[in-house]
């Protein structure tokens, strides 16, 4: 599953902590040719021979143009066996999305769009520090209001959201998926359902929606600590979330992550790959991979990230084929330790299938069904443990990161 | 004069040598010791002191409010005399520790013995150096115990101040001649005649007898030691009569064992004299005696009246206790009066930041109560700290200084909890009477806090506080005063505008934040002492802080009962700023037995869930998460409310700057 990035941006969003750039002119041959090649340096180093899925995240790749899509899925092709029905989404920004700059993305073989009305998608380069204290959600919605987006930086306006999310679910029907976030400072839960509801009128088969997080070193955190904008309580972001929860659920859409919504089955291959633990091959300037490097001789999935700067990016992979920056084996017990982190996430959780596959000598039932801790949350109804696997209840899904300490705590100690 | 000659070179030659004044910062208390003992003249000529009889020797402290410049004039008084050379690197030579420095107060007393030459007699005048600061009075007294007389040093600028009247009353009960001294006169706002004023009203010495003095420009400074000689008589005693040898202080020396310092009330003592201590009736055989210019300068023998050293293979600083008297073996003398032991007023739990770091902790804490034996240690566990020691100081600032001590000369940092003190109670029950084999029980830790039933009265320990403050601020003080319990007893103007102020507290409601509280009040400018005043009934009370119904040991705290709901209730406050919330709702209660006097609920998390997660670096993410999972082996659990480290340390730690 690899997953191209184009870092640049028009412009930085307020609560954007990404590896974005925002530069006048962009040589995109350059930046084409590198992407190809590292695809095709990466793909050869992990000798995997089929790919699943195709996720282009950013910055803004919708601002790249179709051919440069295009290069890189056959690039992919060419050095793996890029099935017909593999879902390659793309990540796209309301004011980038014109009717016809679409259909040329779908003719270069996009078939999944992810439209960030309020949020860029799915694929944060960097990943977000767990949020603690500061967890600021506030709510805009698919009719966005326009001074909302306005506190949250973006260039798009809630009127040319709409017309994207139109335009796209016209061009990729059943594969269009929205992002949504609550939490803003100063919404109010009353403004979040009637959004929530908006949202819903607009919407195609799948939404993310996702708690707005204050990334320390954004414009929105300074404006929050220094006292300009209002933090949300906590009480206040829990009822907004489990509000969405609710309504969304009751709207036929199945909750298959903490922050993913789908029905009629139209879930996310690609993220899902990443919940599952699956091998993914990150592409482009800070972008992350978990893979086995076969080619050079690896037997070990390795955590490896792509220079983050583009301009060295690029440079290194003139020269190298590849920009990668570092690259560490993950041991038996960090891969465990994210397979059980990502897994519960889901509301699959952590399959014994799975878990077999990482830890062929010692059980989930061996692990988690002994007296200790993963037994108490259960007995406190926050975690099941059957012959599904292990995952989390609905309330537990809500607190997942309190479960997690106790349970990795319990498995250092197997 | 050709002793004080010797003495120039020898001090010259040990300005380059391995401790110099910029110690490194891990300098063992010890090494300024150790060290001199290479340049110590043994081998070379011994002084023979039988030269200086009685009627030539002078015995006097300076003592002073700190900052007051008792240091200052110290230095020029080893410089006029030739003891040490005149240059500018002279500040506070008797002063060797770095705290010491730091801080311009002086915590180890030193003493220097000074040769001059007046009116064509050649005199012997022991400088008996004190500690500066109201939490050493026990040593300023035990110091003063070896005097004829002292010298006063008051500001010019500053007046009259809280440990100037504290130590007054310490000489003057001690009924020792007093020379005051102005000092500071070159300084712009020095105003002599008002603080001459101050010391007739509240002394009682006539104006006209005060000097007025400038010890950085050596102003008058002559003239003091010629008072010196006309004022403080000569000890009172004979070489003939038998030794009687009393012990001031005492410093240990890693490689000769404990030196003493001592006065020698009557007899003489050289080496190979068997002595007896009094107090030990342990006997010794004499290595080495001399006297201290400062460094240790041996001599043949020391004979009565004279101040100086003496090393006689003891081991442990507890050996030579200080007020102790020494005789010779079958020659035993009424001891000399004044003995006490240093009694601790201010007790603090001592924890490793780190239990790794326990065993070094461990054997800082050995080496340095070696040079202070006034420290009190007991080892004391909590389940959240670990293991570590229960201290006892003799003050606020001693435990202060101690800390920094170990900071500076161990590279030790620690956890110092809230300092509590040390109540008494008066015990009623038959059964804990014979429990303990008497009827009065000291109670260091609340743990050990007996039930009212079978106690028929609690006491608290009290001290007389002297605070002298410009007078527009006096209002407020009082306010403090009386939110702290205490009792006015005194108020008197010592001029047009500055009042002395003496209140009776309750120990407990100083030991935290009232020194800080006075100086902020008063904009630094009242100035505060104290000293023991023995035990007062009062109405005591354990509190306890619960944990959704489940006591938490380490924060049952003895108080009184009208300080319990306003501290209950803080207490409660920090907890739940510092307890992470939970997957259930934590009750965080103060408790007096049954009774709940406080409240504070710290909510259930109802969402924790990082919002967005997928492929991105999760390395970060994991990090953090591996950490709370390790954080979870560090957790104090009760009941099932996890309580992290951090928390205990953050509530019961001292707050040094609110």
């Amino acid at each position: 599953a690899p997953c191209p990035q184009w870092p640049y941006c028009r412009k930085r969003c307020s609560y954007c902590n990404f590896n974005a750039y925002v530069v006048p002119a962009v040589d995109e041959a350059a930046v084409r040719a590198c992407l190809v090649r590292e695809a095709q340096t990466l793909l050869r180093l992990s000798q995997v021979h089929s790919v699943t899925s195709i996720f282009f995240g950013g910055g803004t790749p919708s601002l790249a143009s179709p051919s440069t899509v295009a290069a890189v899925l056959e690039a992919v092709a060419g050095a793996a066996h890029l099935p017909a029905g593999a879902e390659v989404t793309l990540e796209a920004n309301p004011s980038s999305t014109s009717t016809s700059r679409l259909a040329g993305f779908r003719a270069a073989g996009v078939n999944r769009l992810s439209i960030g009305v309020q949020v860029r998608g799915a694929l944060p380069a960097a990943a977000p520090a767990a949020p603690r204290d500061p967890i600021v959600t506030a709510l805009p919605s698919q009719s966005l209001d326009d001074s909302e987006l306005r506190m949250l930086g973006r260039e798009h306006t809630a009127a040319e959201a709409r017309k994207a999310v139109e335009a796209a679910r016209g061009l990729f029907p059943g594969r269009t998926s929205i992002d949504l976030l609550f939490g803003l400072p100063g919404q109010s839960r009353d403004a979040w359902a009637q959004r929530l509801e908006v949202a819903l009128g607009l919407c195609d088969d799948h939404i993310s929606l996702y708690q707005l997080t204050l990334e320390r070193g954004t414009v929105l955190a300074a404006q929050v600590r220094g006292g300009a904008l209002p933090a949300p309580p906590q009480d206040l972001l829990a009822d907004m979330y489990q509000t969405a929860r609710a309504v969304l659920v009751a709207a036929g859409f199945r909750h298959y992550e903490v922050s993913n919504f789908a029905r009629k089955g139209a879930l996310s291959t690609h993220n899902l790959s990443y919940w599952r633990a699956d091998q993914y091959i990150g592409v482009g300037p800070g972008a992350h991979g978990r893979f086995v490097p076969w080619g050079e001789g690896g037997h070990s999935r390795e955590a490896r990230v792509q220079t983050l700067e583009p301009v060295t990016w690029m440079r290194e992979v003139q020269s190298q084929g590849h920009g990668t920056r570092s690259q560490a084996v993950l041991s038996p017990l960090e891969q465990l330790e994210e397979l059980l982190t990502l897994g519960l996430r889901t509301d699959e959780g952590v399959t014994h299938r799975r878990w077999r596959h990482f830890s062929p000598q010692l059980s989930l039932q061996a692990v988690f069904g002994a007296p200790g801790e993963a037994r108490a949350l259960q007995q406190q109804g926050w975690l099941v443990l059957d012959s599904g696997g292990l995952r989390c209840t609905w309330a537990g899904l809500a607190v997942l990161d309190s479960l997690l300490p106790d349970l990795l705590w319990q498995l250092q100690r197997v | 004069m050709a002793l004080a000659g010797r003495a120039v070179l020898r001090w010259g030659a040990r300005l380059p040598s391995p401790c110099p004044a910029a110690a490194p910062l891990c300098r063992p208390a010890w090494l300024p010791a150790a060290c001199e003992r290479r340049y110590s003249s043994r081998g070379k000529e011994k002084l023979d002191m039988s030269t200086y009889p009685v009627e030539s020797i002078r015995n006097f402290s300076i003592i002073a409010h700190v900052d007051h410049g008792k240091s200052t004039l110290a230095d020029r008084f080893l410089e006029i005399t030739g003891t040490i050379s005149k240059t500018d690197r002279n500040k506070q030579v008797l002063d060797k520790l770095q705290v010491e420095r730091e801080r311009g107060i002086t915590v180890k007393a030193q003493s220097a013995s000074l040769f001059y030459n007046h009116e064509g007699i050649n005199y012997l005048l022991n400088l008996i150096d004190t500690p500066g600061h109201v939490d050493f009075s026990y040593e300023v007294s035990r110091s003063l115990s070896a005097c004829q007389g002292v010298i006063l040093v008051v500001d010019a600028n500053e007046g009259i101040q809280a440990q100037t009247v504290a130590n007054f009353y310490l000489a003057f009960e001690a009924q020792l001649s007093i020379i005051p001294v102005i000092n500071k006169i070159d300084l712009k706002n020095a105003d002599p005649e008002r603080v001459e004023k101050q010391i007739e009203k509240l002394f009682d010495i006539p104006a006209d007898e005060c000097i007025r003095i400038s010890a950085k420009q050596g102003t008058n400074v002559e003239k003091v030691l010629q008072k010196v000689i006309e004022k403080i008589p000569p000890p009172q005693c004979n070489t003939t009569d038998p030794l009687k040898a009393l012990v001031f202080d005492s410093t240990f020396d890693h490689y000769r064992g404990v030196v003493a310092n001592v006065a020698l009330f009557g007899g003489e003592i050289a080496k190979g004299h068997k002595i007896v201590s009094a107090h030990t009736k342990k006997r010794y055989e004499v290595n080495e005696v001399g006297i201290l210019t400062p460094d240790e300068q041996p001599t043949h023998k020391l004979y009565a009246g004279q101040v100086g050293y003496l090393i006689a293979g003891m081991k442990e600083v507890a050996e030579a206790q200080i007020g102790d008297t020494l005789f010779l073996y079958k020659q035993p003398v009424e001891p000399l009066p004044g003995f006490k032991s240093a009694k601790p007023m201010v007790f603090a739990g001592m924890y490793p930041i780190d239990q790794t770091e326990y065993n070094n902790l461990k054997s800082a804490l050995e080496r340095l109560t070696l040079n202070d034996s006034s420290v009190t240690v007991h080892r004391d566990s909590s389940l959240a700290l670990g293991a570590g020691w229960r201290l006892g100081f003799l003050g606020l600032l001693h435990m202060d200084v101690f800390n920094q001590r170990l900071e500076q000369e161990y590279n030790m940092s620690v956890i110092l909890t809230a300092p509590t003190v040390p109540y008494k109670a008066v015990l009623s029950s038959p059964k804990l009477i014979k429990e303990y084999g008497k009827d009065q029980i000291t109670i260091i830790n609340p743990a050990q806090f007996p039930d009212k039933l079978s106690v028929s009265e609690y006491l608290e320990p009290t001290v007389l506080g002297t605070i002298v403050t410009p007078h527009e601020y006096i209002g407020k003080i009082i306010t403090l005063c009386q939110d702290r319990r205490a009792v006015q007893k005194d108020m008197l103007y010592i001029d047009e505008n500055r009042v002395m102020l003496k209140y009776l507290f309750p120990l407990n409601e100083i030991v935290v934040d009232f020194y800080d509280a006075l100086k902020s009040l008063s904009s630094g400018y009242a100035s505060f002492d104290y000293e023991d005043a023995g035990y007062q009934s009062a109405d005591l009370i354990k509190m306890d802080i619960l944990l959704n119904g489940n006591p938490v040991e380490e924060l049952a705290t003895i108080i009184h009962n009208d300080k319990a709901h306003a501290a209950g209730k803080l207490l409660c406050e920090r907890l739940k700023e510092t307890i992470p919330r939970q997957l259930f709702e934590i009750a965080i209660q103060a408790a007096i037995g049954k009774k709940i006097i406080a409240r504070e609920t710290l909510k259930a998390y109802r969402k924790n869930v990082v919002a967005k997660c997928y492929g991105g670096d999760i390395t970060r993410r994991m990090k953090l998460l591996k950490r709370q999972a390790e954080g979870k082996r560090l957790m104090r659990k009760i009941g099932n409310v996890e309580v992290p480290r951090d928390a205990f340390i953050r509530v019961l730690k001292r707050e040094t700057d609110k």
